[in-house]
């Protein structure tokens, strides 16, 4: 088990390496210019000459390259070139907000989708099945910003029950420890302060969770069904046992693999949908921040942010198939 | 009263495509019975609805199905006993066997579980105290080192073990009644006689009846007292084992005899198989199903419905067929003949 995760972990150096060249190679032919992304349309010669030297967009790209790697390997990303603070400071205040965001949708889609999908196979052919898969097939399509706005607009004009902006309510004084806001109300025992940045995540985690929502419908209605008709089921059932103990013993943990597979995929899904949804929300997540690093051509904050979202993909997915080996034995890792 | 009486039980699947009211029948109209103690053998081939028969008496099969008939069981109608009552007679006073090893048994959930879940819903047992009783039916299956097995999955028990295993769970509450659906199809030739005896060994010991479901006439000829033919979901025959063995009438059944491979047949001897496939039947109602495929199938063979009746003075043999294998003296003759031409041949 331990060499299994270590020899995964020494597997992403080479995939991390390369990404690091690729992603060096793919920004720079971006078309654009940082800075004159940066100086605005009435930049003089040698003010884009001033920030292209101070930021080192005026050596060979070779030269680049290597100045990055170096100090990549020492453990700084760079600073941005629009705001002119470290990357990975940066990082470190937004990415809690993220990954709160990235929970809530999962923790929705999870939550929700299992027993729908449950409900959907016991009933196959049914009108719920009807109205589900029917359903899923609508939030598979719904666009990410479309949803955010409709939900945004909804609750803030017609329903008002529900905060539609923001990670807490400015006039509470919560402290914050980890940046994970609702852990740090409960870390500072400030109840009020966890309650609201909790339903602060309501609307964005559906707006986020629903394409992950809709996708682990319909593939745990396919599993169970799968499941349901093979013949393990049937002896449970030749057992005795009651329907309850079948369905969670026998049907919902056999049919839970492919579901943890998607899962596990849905990270990726995540992240962009994150970029989205923190941006109509007002989310100080990463998000928010690569949106604006995108639209000013930032090198240093995009190369910063897509190896976070490679590593974090990575070790998800790991975590993903060490869970695979505690549902399925025929699977586990020696 | 036998423990098993199943009566007029008939099954059907809603047919293929659209929703009319095309109906395919499985089985029709079959009657059989289990006494306590005893093992009774249910044989056909593939298609002759002895599998669905079985499930039928579980209350397994889907909810497609079209049951009618009584099962009754202890003077208890399985066929119409409400689900939740059903789920108290399963796995405790009837179990079942199924096939394949490979695809029965849970492969997320250790073997100690799966035997201890049916203990413990029927007999109330502490975690413990089914934990014990678990190891003690592994080791009677003849599974070794049992205890260890118990922590075990599935895929790391071999075919014949898992079959074992499967045993262990059938029998884990005593049922009065074991269903057994091939049980050693699936297996190496080798393990099928192992495990057969088990079954047999456990079965008397604990007086447990028994209905095997079988195609395969050796499995029979060592284990039932009594044998019910199957063919396109109707009985055509049935008789005590002895019986039928030494006096097969119909011709489906004489036909199966028959295509059983012989050690001490002559070298070079071809297997005889029944001409044509299960599928080439005509409805039952149109006279005998096996007709197109029977040597002897006659006008009298197609038109009317065929009854099962006695055969002649023996009433525990059972026969649908109009016109069955002439019996036992006759044969002799024929063997004699048959003997006489093949020595003729050889001289010459």
């Amino acid at each position: 088990m331990l060499s299994f995760v270590v020899r995964r972990l020494l597997l992403l150096v080479p995939v991390l390496a390369g990404l690091v060249v690729l992603l060096f190679a793919w920004l720079r032919a971006l078309p654009g210019d940082p800075a004159r992304a940066l100086l605005g349309q009435r930049a003089t010669p040698a003010s884009i000459a001033q920030v292209n030297a101070a930021y080192g967009f005026d050596q060979p790209l070779p030269v680049q390259f290597v100045t990055y790697v170096g100090k990549l390997l020492r453990g700084d990303l760079g600073s941005s070139s629009a705001t002119g603070q470290p990357v990975l400071q940066s990082f470190l205040d937004r990415f809690p907000a993220t990954i709160e965001l990235a929970l809530a949708a999962l923790v929705f889609a999870v939550a929700l989708g299992v027993p729908l999908g449950y409900a959907a196979a016991r009933r196959a052919g049914g009108a719920l099945d009807s109205l589900l898969v029917g359903g899923s097939l609508l939030g598979v399509t719904i666009p990410v910003f479309f949803l955010a706005y409709l939900l945004k607009i909804v609750f803030s004009q017609w329903l008002p029950l529900l905060p539609t902006s923001g990670r807490q309510d400015p006039r509470i004084d919560a402290t914050h420890v980890t940046g994970f806001f609702v852990l740090d109300g409960l870390l500072t025992r400030e109840w009020d302060a966890s309650l609201d940045a909790l339903v602060h995540l309501v609307l964005p985690g559906i707006a986020l969770g629903t394409i992950p929502l809709a996708i682990i419908v319909r593939i745990t209605r396919a599993s169970v069904l799968e499941v349901l008709g093979e013949d393990h089921v049937r002896t449970a059932r030749a057992k005795g046992l009651p329907r309850g103990l079948v369905s969670r013993r026998h049907v919902l943990r056999n049919a839970l693999l492919p579901v943890v597979t998607t899962i596990g995929l849905q990270t990726g899904l995540l992240f962009s949908g994150a970029v989205l949804t923190e941006s109509v929300f007002a989310i100080n997540g990463i998000g928010s921040y690569l949106f604006q690093a995108i639209s000013q051509l930032d090198y240093a904050v995009l190369q910063g942010f897509i190896l976070f979202i490679a590593l974090t993909y990575a070790l998800v997915n790991l975590v993903v198939d060490l869970l695979y080996g505690v549902i399925d034995p025929r699977v586990r890792l020696s | 009263m036998a423990l098993l009486e199943v009566r007029d039980l008939s099954i059907s699947f809603p047919g293929g495509s659209g929703r009319g009211s095309a109906l395919s029948k499985a089985v029709d109209g079959v009657s059989f019975d289990v006494e306590a103690g005893q093992v009774a053998g249910l044989v056909g081939e593939s298609g002759s609805g002895k599998s669905v028969t079985s499930l039928a008496v579980m209350g397994l099969l889907p909810h497609t199905a079209r049951v009618s008939g009584s099962a009754s069981f202890d003077g208890r109608d399985l066929l119409a006993v409400p689900e939740r009552e059903l789920e108290g007679v399963r796995g405790r006073e009837v179990a079942m066997v199924f096939q394949d090893p490979m695809t029965s048994l849970n492969p997320v959930v250790t073997v100690g579980t799966q035997i201890t879940e049916v203990l413990r819903r029927h007999t109330g047992a502490s975690r413990r105290a089914a934990r014990d009783e678990a190891g003690e039916l592994l080791a009677r299956v003849g599974i070794p080192a049992p205890v260890r097995r118990l922590r075990e999955y599935p895929h790391q028990l071999s075919g014949g073990m898992r079959q074992r295993a499967m045993i262990a769970i059938a029998l884990a509450c005593s049922p009065k009644l074991l269903i057994a659906d091939e049980p050693t199809t699936a297996l190496d030739v080798t393990i099928q006689a192992q495990v057969l005896e088990l079954m047999g060994d456990l079965v008397r010991e604990r007086g447990t009846a028994m209905l095997l479901i079988t195609h395969d006439l050796g499995v029979v000829a060592g284990l039932c007292d009594t044998v019910t033919v199957m063919y396109s979901g109707r009985v055509v025959e049935r008789a005590d084992r002895h019986e039928l063995f030494a006096r097969p009438r119909h011709r489906y059944t004489s036909g199966l005899l028959a295509s059983v491979p012989r050690l001490d047949a002559p070298r070079g001897q071809r297997l005889q198989p029944i001409p044509g496939t299960p599928r080439d039947v005509i409805g039952w109602d149109a006279g005998c199903a096996f007709a197109p495929r029977c040597s002897a199938a006659d006008d009298a063979c197609r038109g009317t419905e065929l009854p099962l009746v006695s055969d002649g003075a023996r009433d525990r043999h059972l026969l649908r067929c109009a016109h069955p294998v002439p019996d036992q003296h006759d044969q002799h003759d024929q063997h004699d003949q048959h003997d006489q031409h093949d020595q003729q041949e050889r001289s010459a």
